[in-house]
């Protein structure tokens, strides 16, 4: 029996880098998922969240839910985007009767995609080779929210020919923050570029992680400091998709 | 450009700062580690230290008439301040009845938090740090920018310049245990004349009326026991029920500031010198300061009165690490002091520090009273915005992008226009400048988008 799935591509793979949605795809698909992309989707609040917007929060997060509930089970490429449905769609309906129920049900059934694909389905990508070295950074929220770490090392493992090289600091903050690193442009380059010295020091021709926000920060640092690290969603590895154009790269 | 702004750039701009912060915190982040694996459970034992904190908090009252009942018992004197004023007049008016010149003070933040330092300025009445960081902002003439290492953004080649221009006779060897030495010939003497000496707690035992402080360098048992008069000050929430309850925290407070098992000295001080006593003060007063708890219990804070100030939630914070404790400005920095800032100070003028925080969840984590630090700056984030206090090019920037986002056929159209003038500006896959996102550019290339969007390739390639 095909695992029906939903797919909550997230505002910032939507428009910065679609591969990542269809690298999600790819991946659901191998694994014997039934994929459907829900089209009242677009953003699902995290940065009105973060603002202390809590009405637009709210707007948004109604519509996500709307969108999202008739499916048995979503997955984000994202663990932030996951951690605020999963963590934060509770949170802000605290005390709404009508709402709290329906954010609650989308919560408990929505999962980052690269532990859905580990945890909940026991899937590991099969006959997937690249000879390369990867580093992988694991995003704050991902981890300290949905408990995500084992799983893409797991699935990153699976794939013939990938070395990983072990990252120092790779749970420490990479300086994105969402508005942060708009907000405080100088105290986020200072931290970010620890994480891209960090990076490069591992040697390693690739930097992998789960989040498209903090990979496109530690990428675009890594761009202007002449780094030759190149950066991928790991989710694109992990469907076969890491021969194709890295963050940054035209193909 | 803020005051925090400008007090973080020029934190940024100085690498000395980097370092010393750097030696400091990354030698305790590394030492708590070790300490924490070592520790049978130390999320069970976090738990347990948030269950006592939370239980006094929600039974304050009862647990403060206990403690004053016993600590005047045990023949101290119990004081009840609501604000840092009338906490600093307790003080300065105790001083001055026992015709105190010099007091001696054992480190307090809450000492810090009531401005007494300013206070006994004010007062005429000479201080004397005893601690050695203290010591060392005291001679400098600075504030704290760390709860437990108060001189954290100062390298040792810093202080030794420091006590060669300012100690009586000072160290000429540039060793540590050279300054230690000057130190200690220039605190000594001054600390058994003092008249009277201060301290905070970091414990009140509401069983015993026992008040308990821990010092690494054993100044506070020095600078309290001699002098004449010892004046506690202490915030409400300080209170544990009794000396299990205090020794379980002392075990999670040691580990999780410095990674040590327990601090070289933890002393507790049960009322005033008795008839058998061989040393101790004559008297024994215990200031008991609200300055704003009582309020932030009520309003959504109580959380944060779990707070023990171990510091461990700056030691692993990225943004106190790049720009150390004075750019925050208040009197507490870090995560916590992020909080805290906005409660004592008011929120308008300390709105930046619960925006410059990556919610990246570390001081959680760490927290030994699992304090939701991210959800409190949430928190305050939600009453700055309720309040009006965000910037108009905020306001509008994200109310255009919600009001778009909330309309996907017209979100498609919008953004597809977007991405097209984006891609206008990059080459070769990259936009090293981008208006309206100079904050990015500056500092990162910002990745060329694709040239349409995933909902418009999906559309395309899988509409049956």
């Amino acid at each position: 029996m095909t695992q029906q799935v939903a797919l909550f591509v997230t505002c910032l793979v939507d428009l910065m880098r679609p591969r990542i949605g269809f690298a999600a795809i790819r991946a659901l698909e191998a694994a014997g998922c039934d994929v459907i992309v829900p089209q009242g989707q677009t953003c699902c609040g995290q940065p009105a969240l973060n603002s202390g917007d809590h009405a637009h929060a709210a707007a948004l997060a109604k519509q996500t839910i709307e969108a999202l509930e008739p499916y048995a089970a979503i997955v984000v490429p994202s663990g932030s985007c996951a951690g605020t449905i999963r963590c934060h769609y509770p949170e802000i309906f605290e005390g709404d009767a009508d709402w709290l129920p329906r954010a609650q049900a989308v919560a408990a059934k929505t999962y980052e995609v690269m532990a859905y694909l580990d945890e909940v389905l026991g899937w590991k990508p099969e006959s997937i080779s690249i000879d390369a070295t990867a580093t992988y950074h694991d995003s704050c929220s991902g981890l300290r929210e949905l408990g995500i770490k084992a799983q893409p090392r797991r699935l990153l493992k699976a794939i013939d020919g990938l070395r990983l090289a072990p990252l120092a600091g790779e749970e420490t903050c990479c300086g994105f923050g969402g508005t942060f690193c708009v907000k405080y442009p100088a105290i986020s380059n200072a931290i970010v570029g620890e994480k891209a010295d960090a990076i490069d020091a591992t040697g390693a021709d690739l930097l992998l992680a789960g989040d498209l926000g903090c990979l496109m920060n530690m990428a675009g640092k890594l761009h202007r400091d002449g780094s030759t690290v190149r950066a991928f969603h790991a989710i694109e590895l992990i469907a076969g998709m890491g021969d194709g154009p890295a963050i940054g790269e035209e193909p | 450009m803020s005051g925090f702004d400008t007090r973080a750039a020029a934190a940024l701009a100085d690498p000395l700062l980097k370092t010393a912060v750097e030696r400091t915190a990354g030698t305790a982040e590394a030492k708590r580690t070790l300490a924490v694996s070592a520790f049978p459970d130390f999320d069970a034992a976090r738990t347990r230290a948030a269950a006592i904190k939370d239980h006094v908090i929600a039974h304050l009252g009862h647990y403060l008439e206990q403690f004053e009942a016993n600590a005047i018992a045990a023949g101290a004197q119990v004081h009840w301040a609501a604000t840092a004023d009338e906490a600093c007049r307790i003080v300065i008016d105790l001083c001055k009845a026992s015709g105190a010149k010099t007091v001696a003070r054992s480190k307090s933040m809450l000492g810090e938090e009531i401005g007494l330092p300013h206070a006994l300025a004010e007062a005429g009445i000479g201080r004397i740090e005893t601690d050695l960081a203290e010591h060392i902002i005291q001679l400098a003439d600075e504030r704290p920018s760390h709860i437990i290492w108060p001189a954290m953004h100062k390298t040792r080649e810093q202080v030794s310049a420091l006590f060669k221009a300012k100690h009586r006779t000072p160290h000429e060897e540039d060793s540590i245990a050279a300054m230690a030495e000057s130190a200690r010939r220039e605190l000594r003497d001054r600390m058994l004349g003092a008249d009277v000496g201060i301290s905070g707690a970091n414990f009140l035992i509401a069983d015993s009326g026992a008040v308990c402080t821990v010092t690494n360098e054993g100044n506070a048992e020095l600078s309290l026991v001699p002098p004449r008069v010892h004046i506690v000050t202490a915030g409400i929430e300080k209170i544990v029920p009794s000396m299990p309850h205090a020794v379980h925290m002392l075990r999670m407070l040691a580990r999780s500031a410095t990674g040590a098992a327990l601090t070289q000295y933890t002393t507790f001080y049960t009322g005033p010198k008795r008839p058998s006593d061989p040393d101790g003060p004559e008297e024994m007063h215990i200031v008991l300061v609200d300055n704003g708890r009582t309020k932030m219990r009520e309003e959504g804070l109580a959380d944060m009165l779990r707070c023990i100030r171990c510091g461990a939630c700056m030691n692993h914070c990225v943004v106190f690490r790049q720009i150390g404790g004075h750019a925050y400005g208040g009197t507490y920095p870090g995560p916590m002091g992020a909080v805290l800032t906005p409660a004592l100070d008011g929120l308008a003028p300390n709105r930046d520090l619960v925006h410059a925080c990556t919610l990246n969840g570390k001081c959680q984590e760490v927290c030994p009273v699992r304090i939701p630090l991210p959800t409190l700056l949430r928190g305050w984030r939600e009453k700055s915005w309720r309040e009006g206090l965000e910037p108009t090019s905020m306001r509008m920037g994200l109310g255009l992008w919600a009001w778009v986002a909330r309309r996907p056929a017209l979100y498609r159209l919008v953004t597809r226009l977007a991405l097209r003038a984006m891609r206008l500006m990059g080459r070769r896959g990259w936009i090293e400048t981008l208006p309206l996102a100079g904050g990015w550019t500056r500092h990162r290339a910002m990745p060329r988008p694709a040239a349409s969007s995933f909902m418009a390739q999906y559309r395309k390639e899988r509409r049956p």
